[in-house]
């Protein structure tokens, strides 16, 4: 297998980097460029742009950040948020971005996996799942879509994604360490990679995800600081975690 | 240095790659470029099928045949490499370009797709790599993890991890391609 990865993930809302806590109460922290290549500076193994505002406000502005970042990173990112067709997909890679992101869209209409996973192979194509008490949330976590979390990563899986993103919503922003229980279920029920979002607090958490999940997406622990992530990387080797030496 | 621009995926990230170590690129949808620069790069990630169709449409399969046959070099990256066998097993079977000998075979461990940075031997360099897919080929030079990572047949250098996406080690990667050229 492939090292773990850590992956700082960049909330994005009018080009800007937002944060918020549970999905809401955004405010603006950063540019994501820059913010994006001092994480890579600092050793993130990928990086993932989220348009937050997409799909609630129907925006696609996703194309000018994959643009952006790929001028300044020489390493993988993913891009997703109001991502709805093969053609949004495409125009997303073809700036740039190694993967798209999507999760509205295909819980509208799961057949759009398969066209995506077709036409720019399944690597490319990120389900991010955001889930809570078993069950899946759409629309930036605002809406029941009235569907089993595992049952729905199986299906992503058949339908031909090529990796999940999942987040526990109720452990999102609170530093209160990963759903260890929803994250092994998934790596029984799926051979996908996984990874692992909300709750990240401290090193012995992402160390405790990355034991069952491909890589763990960092959001609020960074706190926006590259050097947070550098040092999380220092603790995570000190607690046996095999990263790779970037830079 | 021409890189191939036939509808598959991460031309931009392979132009910015050569471009930050301040080469001259083109994107090449003719033969002509492919036959005249001093390099010619074959990038790709997605579907065999459709990559192949794209390289047919416009001539590049003829070309590129053409470049090896006289010596010219070319690097292959990612599903690039994997074009340049003789066929591939994905999408019920596909012909590749036949400019080196062997196959593209589905990974059968770990999960799949294999995405995530893994050393590469036997130089222990990192690079990240994102494919379901592996060459089986006598002429492979370098594994990660026992999959073929590097392939080397006459002019054709072919990788199957992405040195343009793989920072400060694809970059001395790249670097050292442009040199032989």
């Amino acid at each position: 297998m492939p090292l773990p990865r850590l992956i700082p993930c960049l909330d994005v809302a009018g080009g800007r980097v937002v944060k918020g806590v549970r999905f809401r109460e955004l405010r603006d922290v950063g540019d994501p460029v820059e913010l994006g290549a001092a994480y890579s500076d600092a050793g993130a193994d990928e990086l993932v742009f989220l348009d937050v505002s997409a799909t609630l406000e129907r925006r696609g502005s996703a194309v000018e950040v994959a643009s952006r970042v790929a001028e300044r990173v020489s390493i993988p990112f993913t891009v997703g948020g109001g991502i709805r067709s093969v053609a949004d997909a495409s125009a997303v890679l073809e700036a740039g971005a190694d993967k798209i992101s999507v999760n509205s869209a295909v819980l509208t209409r799961p057949a759009l996996i398969a066209e995506l996973a077709r036409t720019l192979g399944a690597q490319a194509v990120v389900v991010a799942i955001d889930t809570e008490g078993g069950r899946v949330h759409s629309h930036s976590a605002t809406r029941d879509a009235e569907r089993d979390t595992v049952a729905w990563a199986r299906e992503c899986e058949e339908r031909g994604a090529g990796e999940l993103l999942v987040t526990a919503i109720d452990r999102d922003g609170t530093q209160s360490g990963y759903d260890l229980e929803l994250l092994g279920a998934l790596r029984d029920a799926v051979s996908l990679p996984v990874i692992a979002s909300g709750g990240a607090g401290s090193a012995a958490h992402v160390a405790a995800a990355l034991e069952v999940s491909q890589a763990a997406l960092l959001a609020s622990i960074l706190h926006e600081q590259p050097a947070r992530l550098r040092s999380l990387r220092d603790e995570l080797r000190s607690l046996g975690v095999p990263l790779r030496d970037a830079a | 240095m021409a890189i191939c621009a036939y509808g598959a995926g991460n031309v931009r990230s392979v132009e910015l790659a050569f471009r930050r170590l301040g080469a001259r690129t083109e994107l090449a949808e003719e033969p002509r470029s492919v036959l005249d620069a001093d390099l010619a790069v074959l990038p790709g990630v997605g579907a065999a099928r459709s990559a192949m169709d794209g390289l047919r449409l416009r001539g590049l399969d003829h070309a590129l045949r053409e470049r090896a046959a006289a010596g010219g070099p070319i690097l292959g990256v990612c599903l690039g490499l994997q074009l340049a066998l003789d066929e591939s097993e994905e999408d019920g079977g596909v012909a590749g370009l036949g400019l080196v000998a062997g196959r593209a075979v589905r990974l059968r461990e770990g999960r799949v797709p294999r995405i995530g940075w893994a050393p590469v031997e036997p130089n222990g360099e990192t690079y990240w790599f994102a494919h379901s897919y592996a060459a089986e080929t006598d002429a492979a030079v370098a594994t990660s993890e026992g999959i073929v990572a590097v392939v080397e047949s006459g002019s054709f250098l072919g990788v199957q991890f992405h040195p343009e996406k793989s920072g400060e080690a694809g970059a001395r990667f790249l670097e050292r391609c442009l040199s032989r050229a």
